[in-house]
């Protein structure tokens, strides 16, 4: 029960886009086709999940018992960039097919905040390894439900005659605004 | 092109945050006030002062290919630093800033800037490239810390002046993502009149 609970709170009440702001940059950046979101939103769900087993396992075997939590930052940043390199040439390998369809989105996750964003929360939060994983896979799914219900409402705006100076960002911004109050009505969720 | 103008060209011409639209999550999280919003970018401002001066003497011990990585590392370095300095010596700022302190590393405008600048020109330009960026960051988030500060608690630097609550939605996330919207669209809005009469 703990654990279904802490799912929904991490797709719908604590939303790692309209409510943390984290990831605010392919969220935006592409979110211009269904199908395009779709595909960041599944690299990101491979590489935040693996990023932050593996982050967490650091944290907790090594970081922690030798007492050097102050590097934190360059070692999580160091593993994510290595872990990207790495899924990117194994996928590339194994599936070509996969690597075709999450490839271009790949090399833009490292600079994603999310993913050392949850890294860094799920320490925070002291969460186990276990419950480490579990909000990570439930963050990603939250960021997918944003960025594909975005890219569904961003299609629709194309065909809108927008003000000018309001063309693009301004009105993907405001949208969003709009978007995340309606996930503010989940708030007293959980 | 002139020293003051690398350093000016961050202010408006190029600001990072509203013309490039670079570095948002920052610009949408710590904009609930203005004193978070000046701590997040004098803190960004000193990491890209940094990182850029470090970057621009090692451009040519980098090699080519692992350069970004090389940047990564130098970048992290400065924001631990930055970090344990805001904890041990402000720490209300470090709680309210939260996480998106150690955040500065992913911030693409310092990645950006070590990239396009940095590596491709000389120490004193980068040093001011940086301090120019930075200070124009910081310009970006004041203006929409002051906007979402007085509408949404109807006080400025912590100071009420307003009397009541506010309207609550501008300190919760919907106002950051409309304020940060209609603060693009006035930025284009000045900028072709600007241009129109040039």
């Amino acid at each position: 029960m703990e654990y279904i609970l802490m799912i929904i709170g991490a797709v719908l009440v604590n939303n790692i886009i309209l409510a943390q702001f984290l990831g605010i940059c392919p969220f935006l950046g592409v979110s211009g086709k269904v199908e395009t979101a779709a595909g960041m939103g599944a690299a990101v769900l491979f590489v935040m999940t693996l990023a932050t087993l593996v982050t967490s396992c650091i944290q907790t075997y090594v970081l922690i018992p030798l007492d050097i939590t102050f590097l934190q930052t360059i070692c999580f940043i160091l593993v994510i960039a290595a872990l990207v390199q790495m899924v990117e040439i194994i996928l590339k390998k194994i599936s070509p097919k996969l690597y075709q369809a999450l490839g271009v989105y790949l090399p833009l996750i490292t600079t994603n905040c999310a993913v050392l964003g949850v890294a860094i929360l799920v320490t925070q939060k002291d969460f186990n390894i276990m419950e480490s994983t579990l909000y990570a896979i439930s963050s990603a799914l939250g960021f997918i439900l944003a960025i594909v219900i975005f890219a569904g409402i961003r299609e629709q705006l194309d065909l809108v005659k927008v003000p000018k100076g309001m063309q693009g960002v301004p009105i993907a911004l405001i949208t969003a605004g709009i978007l995340a109050m309606a996930f503010m009505g989940f708030a007293n969720l959980v | 092109m002139s020293k003051m103008n690398i350093l000016t060209k961050g202010f408006f011409k190029e600001n990072p945050t509203l013309v490039l639209v670079l570095g948002t999550c920052p610009s949408l999280a710590v904009t609930t006030s203005v004193n978070n919003a000046l701590g997040m970018g004098l803190a960004t401002t000193f990491v890209l002062m940094m990182s850029n001066t470090i970057i621009s003497l090692l451009k040519n011990v980098i090699p080519d290919k692992v350069r970004i990585p090389a940047f990564i590392v130098v970048i992290a370095t400065f924001v631990s630093i930055i970090d344990l300095l805001i904890q041990g010596y402000i720490p209300a700022l470090a709680s309210s800033l939260g996480i998106f302190i150690p955040l500065i590393v992913v911030n693409c405008i310092v990645l950006g800037r070590a990239e396009a600048f940095a590596s491709k020109n000389s120490v004193f330009d980068s040093l001011l490239d940086g301090i120019g960026m930075g200070i124009g960051f910081t310009i970006a988030l004041t203006i929409i810390a002051t906007a979402r500060e007085i509408l949404g608690s109807g006080s400025f630097l912590g100071h009420k002046f307003i009397p009541g609550d506010g309207i609550l939605v501008f300190v919760l996330a919907p106002g950051a993502f409309i304020i940060f919207g209609l603060t693009i669209a006035l930025v284009r809005f000045i900028q072709s009149k600007v241009h129109h009469k040039n």
